[in-house]
């Protein structure tokens, strides 16, 4: 049976790894490289490293790391942040990721995200959206682009179905009113994306037990879910919480 | 020398990596060579053949010679290991790229996953970890790896269920995720992003 994904994030800035709280208090969390394989040893389905600073500041994603950290990494490897051009995507791939998230750039440029899976194939390449809900809640909810800093006007089920037409892999969506929060995630939100588009739905934000995950999976009709700030501090293990998933009834990768 | 053959489809450096880190020290004796050349092919004791994309891809393989390259080492016992769109080559074509032939090692089409199964919708591309079933006790490319064991996939075609199968995964009705036949062998999965149980899938490919 296909499994629920437990999905670890690395949010890295400067070369170290943080968490924000509503993407904007930092704290310190340690080394990309080291963070990946200890995630990955702990039973995380895979890893997403985000370089969250790369759009605003103009940078290029960190290669070196991406390079340290995929050496000995055997589960699907994601990086994002930064990757403007099909150039841009081939030197990371180059570097040891399997699957490439852009964000930003897939709206300035949608035809970036078939461009990126003529080469590399469209399972390569997932779109991340940044939502936030408006007036009238999952209905009207907005995408944000720039690491949360300006909305687009675009409405967030509309721009899954056309990042999907235009040969998008996969969906990361965000919650940006939850992120951060570990107060569980928008699962009316991902549900809502969920059963627009065919491809699978990675939820992210507000991450902060077991039973979220259960409901993002149920509820939320998530393939996936990913989160940062749960691991990171030992709060609890990918492999722990796959175990509790299994006993609420969620299929997942176990043993791990 | 294991030849792994580069033809745009997607990105070897993951296959590339795990089948050195398993070579490990045995590196400097047992190279893995990234190749488009018939000759390479020809010269290796094993072949291995990776793609993630598109089946309208492998025409390349024809284009460049490799498929009669690949043939004859096949036919004097190179061992052959074909990874996703590389086991899908080994029967004879897909519905993905009906004017693409496979090479027909395997008889069957691939075809792409129902829309819906049991009356439920099934969501396309089948991606994540899924479990291997029906594990054929004789796969030497299965050695050690217990039925139920978990590897990751990412594809929307699939092979059929064939004598040759050494393992099914049920998405939608069940499906070959791997095959074997004497030298011939092919897995669906993606053994160099399967954590532990994919290494040793290419371990025991390695070791043969």
């Amino acid at each position: 049976m296909l499994t629920k994904r437990i999905i670890a994030c690395l949010d890295v800035r400067g070369g170290r790894v943080v968490k924000g709280v509503q993407f904007v208090d930092i704290v310190d969390a340690g080394d990309p490289a080291e963070l990946a394989h200890r995630h990955a040893a702990a039973g995380a389905d895979e890893i997403v490293l985000l370089d969250i600073t790369a759009t605003h500041e103009g940078r290029g994603t960190l290669l070196d790391t991406v390079r340290r950290a995929a050496a000995k990494l055997f589960v699907p490897f994601t990086v994002g942040g930064g990757i403007r051009t099909a150039e841009d995507a081939a030197a990371v791939f180059n570097a040891g990721a399997d699957k490439v998230s852009i964000n930003s750039s897939a709206i300035a440029r949608p035809e970036l995200i078939g461009k990126i899976g003529a080469s590399f194939g469209a399972q390569a390449v997932i779109v991340a959206i940044d939502a936030r809900r408006g007036a009238k809640g999952v209905e009207d909810a907005e995408v944000y682009v720039s690491g949360g800093r300006k909305p687009t006007g675009l409405r967030v089920v509309e721009w899954a179905r056309e990042a999907e037409s235009r040969g998008a892999g996969e969906i990361l969506l965000t919650s940006m009113d939850t992120d951060g929060m570990r107060d569980g995630f928008d699962c009316e939100l991902t549900a809502a994306v969920s059963e627009a588009v065919q491809i699978p739905v990675i939820a992210s934000g507000g991450a902060g037990s077991a039973a979220h995950f259960v409901d993002v999976f149920g509820r939320g009709k998530a393939d996936a879910a990913l989160a940062a700030s749960i691991f990171h501090f030992g709060v609890t293990s990918s492999r722990d919480l796959k175990a509790q998933l299994a006993q609420a009834g969620v299929s997942v990768r176990l043993p791990c | 020398m294991i030849a792994v053959i580069d033809y745009k489809a997607g990105n070897l450096t993951s296959v590339v990596k795990a089948l050195r880190y398993i070579l490990g020290d045995e590196q400097t004796t047992r190279e893995v060579v990234v190749t488009q050349s018939p000759d390479v092919v020809r010269g290796a004791d094993k072949v291995v053949l990776p793609g993630v994309g598109h089946f309208q891809a492998t025409q390349l393989l024809e284009d460049l010679g490799l498929t009669e390259a690949m043939r004859e080492s096949i036919a004097k016992g190179a061992w052959f290991l074909g990874i996703c769109v590389g086991l899908q080559w080994l029967f004879e074509g897909s519905t993905e790229a009906e004017g693409t032939k496979g090479l027909g090692a395997f008889s069957g089409m691939c075809e792409h996953f129902p829309a819906t199964y049991e009356g439920a919708d099934l969501k396309s591309p089948h991606v994540g970890w899924n479990s291997l079933e029906q594990i054929r006790p004789d796969s030497r490319l299965l050695r050690g790896v217990a039925d139920g064991a978990f590897v990751y996939f990412t594809h929307s075609w699939r092979a059929p269920v064939v004598q040759e199968t050494a393992a099914v995964t049920n998405y939608g009705g069940a499906f070959t995720a791997a095959l074997e036949r004497e030298n011939v062998m092919g897995v669906q999965f993606h053994p160099e992003k399967s954590a532990n149980v994919g290494l040793r899938v290419l371990r025991n490919f390695v070791e043969l």
